[in-house]
């Protein structure tokens, strides 16, 4: 088991665990984006459970953390380590003859997914993390002092997506992480050894997954965009 | 047909190398692609210049030594051959055709078109067999009941030919598909049990030694590999490899 991550396989494994994990955390955190737009009460109490409750704060906040900057990093170290393996390239190379381009550029498709989460990163978590960790208002309210002046998720939410700039540059990121999770889906199933009967069968989620939840995410910004 | 052949021109290990172009005509559709550059070598040393050297043998499909890139392609573009298959016909007339060796850091440039492929006898030495005796006291292979499916993908693992179109059509080169076939063809018997532990670790550390790149599962080698090896092995040696891993 000792250094399992100084093989190949070992680091491949290591690579889709976080892609597995980070996928499921895609799926809750779109499960309670798309709230906002059918019932913005229900997507405030939301907001402030997973903003507030310490297993999300304290366990799983860190793990996600680690989960992002190890999926990012591991995915330059193999770069990195497939660059070596082919000093000299070919003239003529027909990569598409043969291969998908999502499969091979998953690299570009990642850097934009990453700057995305900088500026996703700016755009909310910090200045959550700066109201609740610095500023010490854990109230979740628009007031910390008027009870009634109600959550300011919400309102926080669509007035960032009022800025023409930010949406086409979500619209943009969701269409490149669709492209990564076209590819990354079903990759992360075969690293981990999972290649049988099912395969057909989780071939077809996986479109449905990696074109769906991008695309529902994408309707949320323009949504907001467009009705407020 | 009149071809334009753009070639790796490569005189040792040493060398640089670059791509010369070679006009060639009166070019039979019927001729294998080896045939062709065997016209093309005769022409070559009737001129007084040094023929083009590229590695061929049985040139019935079955020896994997042509490691050719032909047109951005392990072995051209027909699919499930290689070079010795590939015919003429699959061009046009007036074609340019790119020829290069496999590229990877694991299969050096040895001259022209041939490259070293003996990092994959390392790979099958660290652990591609079974110990068995065979003096005298051999079993007959179906005294040990083997299921029909296990024993039909044993065997369709066991027909890699070792050629290599996996590593060069990998944008890693990665060997993955190839040592995946070795692994497979143990694993899936009982014979390849008592060994399964060691034979997975040490082929797969040998594969890294060697500086092959990692797998990213675009599927390429499938593709073009001309025996038809199916990326099933890869998730059964990642299996087997997790598996052998824990157990320590």
């Amino acid at each position: 088991m000792s250094g399992i991550l100084n093989s190949s396989i070992g680091r491949k494994f290591a690579m889709a665990l976080s892609a597995l994990f980070l996928m499921v955390f895609l799926l809750q955190h779109f499960a309670i984006n798309i709230l906002s737009v059918f019932s913005p009460d229900t997507f405030n109490d939301a907001s402030h459970f997973m903003g507030t409750f310490w297993a999300v704060q304290y366990l799983l906040q860190p793990v996600l953390i680690f989960g992002v900057i190890f999926h990012f990093l591991m995915g330059f170290v193999l770069e990195l380590k497939n660059n070596k393996a082919r000093r000299v390239s070919y003239a003529k190379s027909n990569g598409g003859a043969n291969s998908s381009w999502m499969s091979r550029n998953m690299l570009l498709t990642g850097l934009v997914v990453l700057a995305f989460m900088v500026l996703h990163f700016i755009d909310f978590w910090i200045p959550e993390i700066n109201i609740k960790y610095i500023q010490g208002d854990m109230s979740g309210l628009m007031d910390p002092n008027v009870a009634e002046s109600g959550f300011r998720y919400y309102e926080e939410l669509v007035h960032k997506f009022q800025n023409p700039l930010r949406v086409g540059a979500y619209v943009l990121s969701f269409v490149l992480l669709s492209l990564h999770l076209l590819h990354g889906f079903n990759s992360a199933f075969q690293s981990v050894g999972a290649n049988n009967k099912y395969t057909k069968g989780l071939k077809g989620f996986s479109k449905v997954y990696a074109i769906g939840i991008p695309l529902g995410f994408v309707f949320i910004a323009l949504f907001h965009h467009f009705n407020h | 047909m009149n071809l334009t052949l753009k070639i790796w021109r490569q005189k040792s290990a040493k060398d640089k190398g670059k791509i010369i172009d070679y006009a060639i005509g009166d070019v039979s559709p019927d001729m294998s692609f080896l045939e062709m550059l065997d016209v093309l070598n005769q022409d070559l040393i009737e001129k007084g210049e040094e023929p083009v050297a590229f590695d061929h043998d049985c040139r019935e499909g079955i020896c994997g030594s042509c490691s050719m890139f032909v047109n951005g392609q392990a072995h051209g573009p027909d699919s499930m051959v290689t070079v010795c298959q590939l015919h003429m016909r699959s061009f046009n007339d007036g074609d340019t055709i790119y020829i290069e060796p496999w590229r990877a850091t694991a299969f050096p440039v040895i001259k022209d078109l041939i490259v070293d492929r003996s990092a994959f006898d390392r790979i099958q030495q660290a652990g591609g067999f079974i110990s068995v005796n065979t003096s005298g006291n051999t079993q007959d292979a179906n005294s040990i009941p083997i299921e029909k499916e296990n024993a039909d993908n044993a065997f369709d693992a066991a027909t890699c030919i070792g050629c290599g179109a996996c590593v060069a059509s990998c944008k890693n080169s990665s060997a993955m598909l190839f040592v995946s076939a070795k692994v497979s063809q143990f694993a899936l018997l009982p014979q390849g049990q008592v060994e399964a532990t060691d034979r997975v670790m040490n082929m797969v550390k040998q594969m890294d030694d060697e500086g092959f790149g990692n797998c990213t599962n675009t599927g390429a080698c499938e593709v073009e590999c001309p025996k038809g090896i199916s990326l099933e092995n890869i998730a059964r040696m990642n299996r087997e490899y997790l598996s052998a891993s824990f157990k320590g």
